[in-house]
């Protein structure tokens, strides 16, 4: 499998939102390149028909009885806020000015 | 009254019940051990030394009241600082959390607090419990007690050092690919990751979820035991608690005995990269075995040698994805919001900021396993990996009772050697990954000191889901015939601090 470039870091930095530095990119692209030549070893079964695990329990669908508890008041919930106003979490804008 | 900190969980619970120390006085004691020995060995991030006071005095009072204490009524603990804990700080050994203080408790906080365990503080911790050393945490290595210039494993190192430092008797893990039984390993304490989904992971800092799992840390299999007995067992708010009585460890623990077992060797844990001094000890263990009166095979799991390239793959991918939360919007670190930034700015560089290298590399891993076109090669051959080594389980347990495997390939290892070399340090997990891929149980106890350097090396027995007994059966058999070869427990020949 082909090797991870820079610019591939640069990209998956993007898509994970972490604003790296020209030097972490240079260093992760190595580090990445070699942990991903490690563990490129799984294609080895690729090809072969076995049923994938996503989960050591089968389980699917588990609910609980839907009774009402008691939750957390707005306050303990707001207290971990970096920023609030009215009750609610303040974020910085989502949206363009137009 | 002989010092109370070198005592056994079980002997300070019992200390406690008839009278002959409070629970007040127990814990004054080890939170003056704390004061004495923690600079140098940085087991805790955060001592709570007003609530352990307060939850002591409440057992000291409730016994006053006649009322019947469980267990480890009144018995101190260092708590992994991944468990949340209502009203005292917790980190996950990130600076995205700094100062963060949460709102709830744990399921396990919860548990211990109800069994009137004594929660003295939080323990250090690779960030995110990424890491093998607790050198990824943000805020400092931990030391490990038989040599503070050596690593006291991870993730989970403040804990394992907290043990062999005798800060505490009790401790809380969580084990993902090894964090609870490779530190139990290189500081000569005993470690067991429960059958997934048997400790609740509520309130437990998701990292990879199919994998996390909470368990006990202790000096003696017995008091380990006792500390399992305590936090596992279904809870609702977990959807993937097994609904199922827990396995009685306690009597397993009581009850030690290998006679008439079949135990298997697994053919795939040795060779290189072994350290003779361990493997020495390893196949001291499997004599011991036989002399015990088991019969001892050698069992083959092929699939085992892939499992670590499958769990690097796996681990990072669901990393990738629990640490979206991570978003700098409703707690936890905000960086550069000056008003002039939009959301996702913000979030990307308080992701900056707030994340350590290891977890930076993960993320990005498991970005990249994930995203489109290499999903089937990475991800999907990994997840296909998981079943194979969950078959190589069921074909050994189908031939033998339990399995054992050194714990680790080497002793600890000195602090800053493998810290920018991730595939080295990865491969600490060699032998506790499969367990954690298929989500059996497997405990990692003392089997003696390695001959070149002194330093502890752990015994790993593995065990099928939901025969967590066979651990605490086996394990407390072996731990009595060492003891009784030794004259003391290993753990008293731990340097002075």
């Amino acid at each position: 499998m082909p090797g991870i470039t820079r610019e591939e870091v640069a990209h998956l930095a993007r898509l994970a939102r972490l604003e790296l530095s020209a030097e972490e990119l240079d260093h992760f692209a190595g580090q990445l390149d070699d942990i991903i030549g490690a563990v490129a070893r799984v294609s080895d079964v690729a090809a072969q028909d076995v049923p994938p695990t996503s989960h050591p329990l089968p389980l699917t669908n588990v609910m609980r009885p839907d009774e009402v508890r008691q939750g957390l008041t707005p306050a303990q919930a707001l207290a971990g806020a970096p920023a609030q106003e009215q009750q609610r979490f303040k974020v910085p804008q989502i949206l363009g000015e137009e | 009254m002989a010092d109370l900190t070198r005592l056994t969980a079980a002997e300070l619970a019992a200390a406690v019940a008839d009278g002959t120390a409070s629970s007040v006085e127990v814990t004054e004691a080890h939170l003056a051990r704390v004061e004495e020995v923690d600079e140098k060995v940085h087991a805790f991030l955060h001592v709570d030394r007003e609530g352990a006071l307060a939850q002591a005095k409440a057992v000291d009072q409730r016994r006053a009241a006649g009322e019947r204490l469980g267990p480890l009524a009144g018995v101190p603990l260092a708590l992994k600082d991944i468990f949340t804990t209502e009203g005292v700080p917790t980190t996950v050994g990130s600076k995205i959390l700094e100062g963060w203080i949460p709102p709830y408790d744990a399921t396990v906080t919860r548990r211990l607090k109800e069994a009137g365990v004594v929660i003295l503080g939080k323990t250090n911790m690779d960030e995110f419990a990424m890491g093998s050393s607790t050198e990824n945490s943000a805020y400092g290595p931990t030391g490990n007690p038989w040599d503070l210039t050596r690593i006291p494993g991870g993730s989970g190192g403040g804990s394992s050092a907290s043990l062999a430092s005798f800060q505490a008797p009790l401790a809380i893990g969580t084990d993902t690919g090894g964090s609870i039984r490779q530190p139990a390993a290189v500081t000569g304490t005993v470690g067991v990751k429960p059958t997934y989904g048997g400790v609740s992971r509520y309130g437990m800092v998701a990292f990879s979820s199919s994998l996390d799992q909470g368990g006990p840390c202790a000096r003696t299999v017995l008091d380990a035991a006792l500390l399992h007995e305590v936090i596992a067992g279904h809870d609702p708010l977990d959807s993937t608690s097994i609904d199922a009585p827990v396995p009685d460890v306690v009597a397993a623990a009581r009850n030690g005995s290998v006679e008439g077992m079949r135990i298997g060797v697994v053919r795939e844990f040795r060779g290189e990269g072994y350290q003779p001094g361990v493997v020495r000890r390893f196949d001291e263990s499997v004599e011991l075995l036989r002399e015990l009166g088991a019969e001892v095979v050698e069992v083959s799991c092929p699939s085992f040698d892939l499992a670590l390239a499958a769990y690097y793959l796996i681990a990072p991918s669901e990393c990738s994805s629990n640490l979206a939360r991570f978003d700098a919007m409703r707690y936890g670190l905000r960086i550069g919001d000056d008003g002039t930034r939009s959301a996702e700015e913000v979030t990307s560089l308080t992701r900056e900021a707030g994340f350590g290298p290891e977890v930076k590399r993960r993320v990005m891993l498991g970005t990249y396993a994930l995203s489109s076109g290499y999903y089937d090669a990475y991800y999907g051959s990994a997840q296909k990996v998981r079943t194979l080594v969950s078959r190589d389980f069921e074909r050994a347990f189908a031939d033998v009772d339990v399995l054992v495997s050194p714990t680790t390939p080497t002793t600890a290892f000195p602090i800053g050697e493998r810290a920018d070399d991730p595939m080295a340090m990865y491969r600490a997990d060699l032998c506790t990954i499969p367990v954690n891929l298929a989500g059996n149980a497997a405990m990692s106890l003392p089997c003696g000191l390695a001959d070149e350097d002194g330093l502890p090396v752990g015994l790993q027995i593995i065990a099928p889901a939901m025969a967590d007994d066979r651990l605490y059966r086996v394990g407390s058999a072996v731990e009595a015939a060492f003891q009784a070869r030794w004259g003391h427990p290993i753990i008293e020949e731990v340097p002075a601090l």
